[in-house]
């Protein structure tokens, strides 16, 4: 290789070391001279240093490790093949494996191969002649243009247009927002549990709640499931104009919380009547409480309005039916959200 | 040299010199063989969160091939007793399936979701290292804010990864997030509307978007965001904290090739193998013990995975309020601790250098780090900021503290609505005062003092005045110079 192809970094390095090498032996000198010598600025401290372990135990020891990974590798196989997959035995064969290379690639790393400290020079990271002769450059491409402004402008509008022409065909991939305001439940619809029986006004008893889903409608729909209580009258103060929507005692209500679209699971019924609360709904995801005697009026937590209430009767035959659908959307708040007439 | 190793330098020569005849890449190579690598332990939790996405990649690309995006309803009838004639999606029936029915998907499965939590962990963790070393100043403003995109990223990953399962849990993720979606104001409805295809739950094609989203367009702008980093922390090379021989303009350490190579393939097979042992030994995600989602159904003391933890709790603590305008919604609930608190906290981490540069009115360039006490309002300032979003974290477990030591759910809420805004200025105070002190003593705050306080006169001669800053008359009250490394770095 001739001088001509040394790389910079070569170069820089020789006359780095050539350097060191003259401060070494002016230090030498130097400390034959004056006794005690000046501290060195730590600015001026080479780090640089090189070191061979040359330790023949550690490269058993790095050996013995990678042949033990290995052991643990194949007995992954061995195990896939014997056991059909037991995931525990699988991790620690794998894992195992996968530490002892670990260990054995670090042992080499720090006892095995040279130690060495090296000292780089950062480069600039700017070079100014450099950077106006690019923008000079760039400019140049646009010599001899006299209508600049009307070019950069129409490539601006063209540019402006055609990404929002790309984005366009993004509206496809949703229905338009009516859905948003539509449950399965309407007048007549009956209450049916997960299996799909009609509920009787006498399956719902007072201290529990019962989750009920629209007669031969989707279930999956988010406006299908509701709770469904039985309130003592003690209990039940509705607004006037829901007078008749809890015939016998017996409310709905939307279990989506009207908050951030969980499901309502958790019911606080009264059992010791001195220190227990009113009857409350909490959903379990933020812990919005609300009270189903009341219209489903929000007493702690997040929400922003009350639970939807759907308006009951009972049947000839003693089941349970919607009176009317929602009065108002199930569902989280939104721009839209059509909210209850108070 | 003896005859083998003789003959085997010739023939990897020869080799060489065949692949350079096509290639020409000697000068790179050996540019990347001797790039130097500062050493001090907390540069490692990078590599750990770079590590952590190449396991993910692996383990991921093995539950593809398992995987169905589909919301189609069936009845089970696979090896797990409990769930018998159960009607589930298919998506939440193929990852029953894939857990307990093919050998090793169960430990990959598990590895995916462990690597995930360290994934993003490890990033959070790097991101408080810049933060608190002055790292992100400039050159590496940048390569900051490439990193709090990915950590963005990482976390919409992280949610899209485990909604991709259809258990009851995610089930009930998902609905937050559609909740959330919908609470953006004025475009909420289309913009939900759109991404689940209708209303909560959506219909059948939003399964497949979630499926390219995680397994395709985010890792893919991870990738690519990576790679953006990889390089530019090559082009500048490694900042590195001050030392003997240290200087603005030089980088001293490892160089690549062999030590430091041999060091880092370590730490990739360390993250590897403890990812593989806790995928294979410690139970992560049980999805059968949840059971399939239908929207009527959720459980209760739901807590997500940890990153997301921080959103649950700022929707737990936020107040009822909902800005309504003439009838309109215009922002509703779960906009405020769903959508404007961490857009907030991610816009605070973006601006902030530009802050700190307006403040302090540096706009050097800065090649060594500074340690956190040397900068107290930056340490304060930062330590107050996490303190507050870990207050709202923790907040997002309340339900489990009442569950487990009885402490009522309501007053706790009350207690946090005031104690967010009180401790943080508690820690910034508190820290504040302890960098003062640890600069005044000068000791590493786990280590003595070590060394001696000396003056050097003006004709270079040292006289030694101490071997402890605190017996020095008059009390130094600038930290001593050329005694703690680091002392002369420029601001």
């Amino acid at each position: 290789m001739s001088p001509d192809d040394q790389s910079p970094v070569t170069r820089g390095a020789k006359f780095l070391g050539v350097l060191v090498a003259l401060r070494a032996a002016a230090r030498a000198v130097g400390r034959r001279g004056h006794e005690p010598p000046p501290p060195a600025r730590e600015s001026d401290i080479d780090p640089s240093q090189r070191t061979l372990p040359a330790n023949p135990r550690t490269e058993t020891l790095v050996g013995v490790l990678l042949l033990v990974a290995a052991v643990f590798a194949f007995a992954f196989t061995v195990i896939y093949i014997v056991s059909s997959g037991d995931t525990q035995l699988l991790g620690i064969a794998m894992g195992g494996a996968l530490c002892l290379l670990a260990v054995a690639c670090i042992v080499a790393g720090k006892f095995v191969v040279p130690q060495e400290t090296h000292v780089e020079e950062r480069g600039q990271l700017l070079d100014e002649e450099q950077t106006e002769e690019v923008v000079e450059m760039i400019a140049e491409g646009g010599q001899g243009i006299s209508r600049r402004a009307l070019l950069v402008g129409a490539g601006g509008v063209a540019g402006v247009a055609v990404v929002t022409a790309a984005a366009t065909p993004l509206a496809s991939l949703g229905p338009t927002l009516g859905p948003l305001h539509r449950t399965p439940w309407a007048a007549g619809v009956g209450l049916v549990d997960d299996q799909g029986r009609l509920y009787l006004a006498s399956d719902i008893h007072i201290g529990t709640f019962y989750t009920a889903l629209p007669e031969d409608k989707d279930p999956e729909s988010f406006g299908a499931g509701i709770l469904v209580v039985r309130l003592p009258a003690d209990f039940i103060a509705l607004p006037a104009a829901r007078r008749d929507w809890a015939p016998n005692g017996i409310l709905a209500y939307s279990k989506i919380c009207p908050h951030a679209g969980c499901a309502i699971s958790l019911y606080r019924y009264p059992t010791y009547a001195p220190t227990s609360q009113v009857p409350a709904f909490t959903c379990p995801c933020h812990y919005s409480t609300f009270l189903p005697g009341e219209g489903g009026r929000l007493v702690f937590g997040p929400a922003g309005r009350a639970l939807p209430q759907l308006p009951l009767m009972i049947d000839g035959d003693g089941h349970l039916r919607a009176a009317a659908g929602f009065h108002e959307d199930i569902g989280p708040s939104w721009w839209g959200v059509h909210r209850a007439q108070s | 040299m003896n005859l083998i190793d003789r003959y085997v330098h010739r023939r990897f020569l020869r080799a060489s010199r065949a692949a350079e005849q096509r290639v020409g890449l000697a000068a790179g190579i050996r540019w990347a063989l001797r790039y130097v690598f500062p050493d001090h332990w907390s540069f490692l939790l990078g590599e750990i969160a770079l590590y952590s996405f190449l396991v993910l990649v692996g383990t991921g690309i093995f539950l593809t091939l398992y995987y169905i995006p589909s919301d189609s309803q069936v009845i089970y009838h696979g090896s797990y007793p409990l769930l018998q004639g159960e009607q589930m999606s298919e998506a939440y029936r193929s990852v029953l399936d894939l857990s307990l029915s093919v050998p090793t998907g169960l430990l990959f499965r598990q590895v995916h979701h462990w690597a995930a939590n360290v994934f993003i962990a490890s990033i959070v963790l790097h991101l408080a290292r810049i933060f608190f070393t002055g790292a992100y100043r400039k050159p590496r403003d940048l390569n900051y804010f490439i990193g709090l995109t990915m950590l963005m990223l990482a976390i919409l990953e992280g949610f899209a990864g485990y909604s991709l399962a259809d258990d009851l849990l995610s089930g009930m993720g998902l609905a937050i997030a559609y909740s959330v979606a919908m609470s953006i104001p004025f475009v909420g409805g289309q913009l939900a509307s759109l991404v689940w295809g209708g209303p909560f739950p959506g219909n059948s094609s939003f399964w497949p978007r979630l499926e390219i989203v995680h397994v395709l367009l985010i890792p893919a702008a991870l990738a690519v965001l990576i790679t953006l980093h990889l390089a530019m922390i090559m082009r500048q090379h490694h900042s590195q904290f001050p030392g003997p021989g240290r200087r603005e303009r030089n980088v001293v350490g490892t160089p690549l090739w062999p030590a430091y190579a041999l060091r880092s393939i370590g730490l990739l097979f360390a993250v590897a193998g403890v990812l593989f042992l806790l995928g294979g030994l410690v139970q992560i995600n049980p999805i059968w013990q949840w059971g399939p989602f239908h929207p009527y159904l959720s459980e209760n003391g739901a807590q997500p995975d940890w990153y997301i933890g921080w959103l649950i709790g700022a929707l737990r603590l936020m107040p009822n309020w909902e800005l309504v305008i003439a009838g309109r919604t215009v922002i509703s609930n779960p906009f405020w601790g769903g959508a404007a608190f961490p857009l907030f906290v991610f816009a605070v981490m973006f601006f902030w250098p530009a802050l700190e540069r307006r403040v302090t009115g540096d706009v050097r360039r800065h090649d060594l780090l500074e340690r956190p006490r040397d900068r107290p309002i930056r340490t304060a300032v930062g330590a107050g900021f996490l303190s507050w979003v870990v207050i709202v974290f923790a907040v997002g477990s309340t339900d489990r503290i009442f569950y487990r030591l009885g402490v009522s759910y309501t007053t706790q809420i009350h207690v946090w609505r005031v104690g967010i805004w009180v401790l943080p200025i508690v820690v910034f105070f508190v820290t504040r005062s302890a960098c003062r002190s640890l600069q005044r003593s000068g000791s590493h705050p786990l280590r003595e003092w070590q060394g001696n306080v000396v003056r050097r006169s003006a004709d270079g001669a040292v006289e030694v005045l101490s071997d402890s800053p605190d017996r020095v008359v008059p009390p130094i009250t600038e930290p001593p110079v050329g005694t703690v490394p680091g002392r002369e770095f420029e601001s």
